[in-house]
């Protein structure tokens, strides 16, 4: 081989080099954001002292307290949540050709929402809690919104464009359903729908924490070892499955992965949206659409996504915590505005 | 035997787009798939590839490359990464050295290694055409399958293509099967000519057996005139209309 053909090997590997770079400087910028979301709230905490509870020298008991107890799990559980709904949105993206693919493009937030409310109106009468009744409902009909769209997915000659046609009419139908539960509810019932609805960190704890970690730390790797797969069907699937790749074998893992992950986020957290349309946008346009870089910087530029949202949502009214779904459209579509204005200027 | 078809058919609901196809291909040779639109040029192609379910029966090697007729992909892709899909079957999650060399050395084989670190989606429908090109012969096939290669380049990307496919199926002992519009490319490039009229094979044979003024009136309803090239090949002249 010539020169000039080596030279393009090693160009590519300073393409690879620099994107772990960004990738670096995404986990950098998430490292102080999770800093800056566990020092704000009613009680301003200076940043020093946060670091020094975590690292465990401080003595201060009612800082510990309030940094252990209170704002590590939310502060984490923005992480998780962000990074699982982000990935979550990639691949949807991915294996469905369509940008504009996210949770709700599928109908599975829709499902979640669903299962939430009916376990608000009628989880009383299940033998299990209702802190623990409402993630289960929502967990469960976010997965079968999801089954729903595979099933689609496994009839013969299923398009992409046909899976985002039934994922649509998933979104109407749980929609439509939610409503009726909302016409039937008594006013306080639905008072608690509405604000699930709006999407909060604060009912996390370090179980529920544990739980979307553990099924992220389980898909991510599934999903990593599939990548170059995964990069393929970026160029279509008759090119593709020329190329190889068994698309609707790839497809259905895909789905199944979104339903892991995006029923485990909207369980604990309820419906955020933006984050899973968003952050995928945003690591396309940071380092390309090799998968192998792009759901690793998926996930950290979604965990910063939802976590500078939380610090946002504290400060917006002092002393009260903003909603978290209306905190991320409000900070998103300006900067996701921005962002696509000046995409041309923004580097591999 | 490299590739060969018995009884092949393909439908699609419930038209008929080939019937009873038999075609063989060797190893080192270049066969060209002729025909006027509609035909199943392509069909045929696909069917080979695996990418439609065809009737009756086909020998073919494992290793296939097929090239597509679109190119209008434009994922944030860089020239190099989709070269080096041309290898998936194989990539490692960080690629080998051979596999890295594989793509640099077909982006060479090209000239087109200065597109490398460009995204596919900035690059005109030519050069897009060259790097998918690129990314099949990467692929280290047995089988080249080609669906119109050259429909987008200029005259002197055309023919440096065609040469250096002709030269590549000689060297690496592949049996290229290309789908081609110009005739006369075909002349040029082609060692065999599979001629296809509303998805039947009309005939096959060299370029100098099949192309002739009657069938090619027959099959595109063209009148043609047949003239000796400078380089011994023929050269089609089309004059009229064949009711005109």
């Amino acid at each position: 081989m010539n020169a000039t053909a080596l030279s393009a090997t090693t160009a590519w590997r300073a393409a690879n080099a620099r994107r772990a770079g960004v990738c670096l400087l995404g986990l950098a910028a998430l490292a102080a954001s999770f800093a800056a979301d566990i020092a704000t709230g009613p009680a301003m905490l200076p940043i020093g002292d946060v670091l020094r509870v975590l690292a465990g020298q401080n003595a201060d008991p009612m800082m510990g307290a309030i940094v252990w107890k209170l704002r590590l799990p939310i502060a984490l559980m923005a992480i998780v949540v962000g990074a699982a709904l982000s990935v979550s949105g990639a691949i949807m993206q991915t294996i469905l050709h369509n940008p504009l693919a996210s949770s709700y493009t599928l109908g599975i937030s829709g499902g979640a929402g669903f299962g939430a409310a009916l376990m608000i109106l009628v989880g009383g009468a299940l033998p299990i809690a209702q802190e623990w009744a409402i993630p289960l409902g929502a967990f469960t009909f976010a997965a079968l919104a999801c089954a729903i769209v595979v099933g689609v997915g496994r009839t013969r000659g299923a398009t992409p464009e046909l899976l985002v046609l039934a994922g649509i009419a998933c979104l109407f139908l749980f929609q439509a359903l939610l409503a009726l539960l909302q016409f039937l509810a008594s006013p306080e019932a639905l008072a608690q729908i509405v604000f699930w609805l709006f999407g909060s960190l604060l009912r996390a704890d370090a179980t529920k924490v544990a739980i979307v970690a553990t099924i992220l730390a389980l898909v991510l790797p599934v999903l990593l070892t599939g990548a170059w797969r995964l990069t393929a069907l970026q160029l279509g699937d008759d090119r593709a499955r020329a190329l190889g790749v068994r698309v609707d074998r790839l497809r259905l893992r895909g789905l199944i992965a979104v339903s892991l992950l995006t029923g485990a986020a909207v369980a604990f957290v309820g419906t955020i949206g933006f984050i899973g349309l968003v952050a995928p946008h945003i690591a396309r346009m940071l380092v390309g659409e090799d998968q192998r870089h792009m759901l690793p910087a998926a996930a950290i530029f979604g965990a910063l996504l939802l976590s500078l949202a939380s610090v946002a949502s504290k400060l917006i009214m002092p002393g009260t915590v903003f909603p978290i779904g209306i905190v991320t459209a409000l900070i998103g579509v300006p900067f996701f505005a921005w962002l696509v204005l000046t995409a041309h200027r923004v580097r591999r | 035997m490299s590739l060969a078809l018995a009884n092949v058919g393909v439908r699609y609901a419930s038209r008929a787009a080939l019937v009873e196809i038999y075609l063989t291909a060797q190893q080192g040779e270049v066969l060209a798939i002729l025909g006027p639109n509609g035909s199943g040029k392509s069909t045929l192609l696909r069917a080979v590839a695996g990418l439609v379910p065809a009737s009756g029966d086909i020998t073919r090697p494992d290793a296939v490359a097929y090239l597509p007729q679109d190119n209008l992909s434009r994922a944030a892709l860089t020239a190099f990464e989709v070269v080096l899909l041309g290898r998936v079957r194989s990539l490692a999650f960080r690629p080998g050295l051979h596999d890295l060399d594989a793509a640099a050395a077909s982006l060479d084989e090209l000239g087109i290694t200065d597109l490398a670190q460009r995204r596919i989606g900035e690059l005109s429908g030519g050069q897009r055409q060259l790097v998918f090109l690129a990314q099949v012969l990467a692929a280290d096939p047995s089988l080249l399958l080609l669906d119109e290669p050259t429909s987008a380049l200029d005259l002197a990307h055309q023919m440096h293509v065609l040469d250096h496919l002709r030269a590549a199926t000689r060297r690496r002992g592949l049996t290229t099967i290309a789908v081609l519009h110009d005739l006369n490319a075909a002349c040029r490039f082609a060692d065999r000519i599979a001629l296809l009229h509303e998805g039947r094979l009309r005939a096959t044979g060299t370029p100098a057996e099949v192309l002739q003024p009657g069938l090619l009136r027959d099959v595109y309803g063209v009148r043609v005139a047949i003239l000796p090239g400078p380089d011994g090949q023929p050269v089609i002249v089309p004059l009229a209309l064949a009711g005109d």
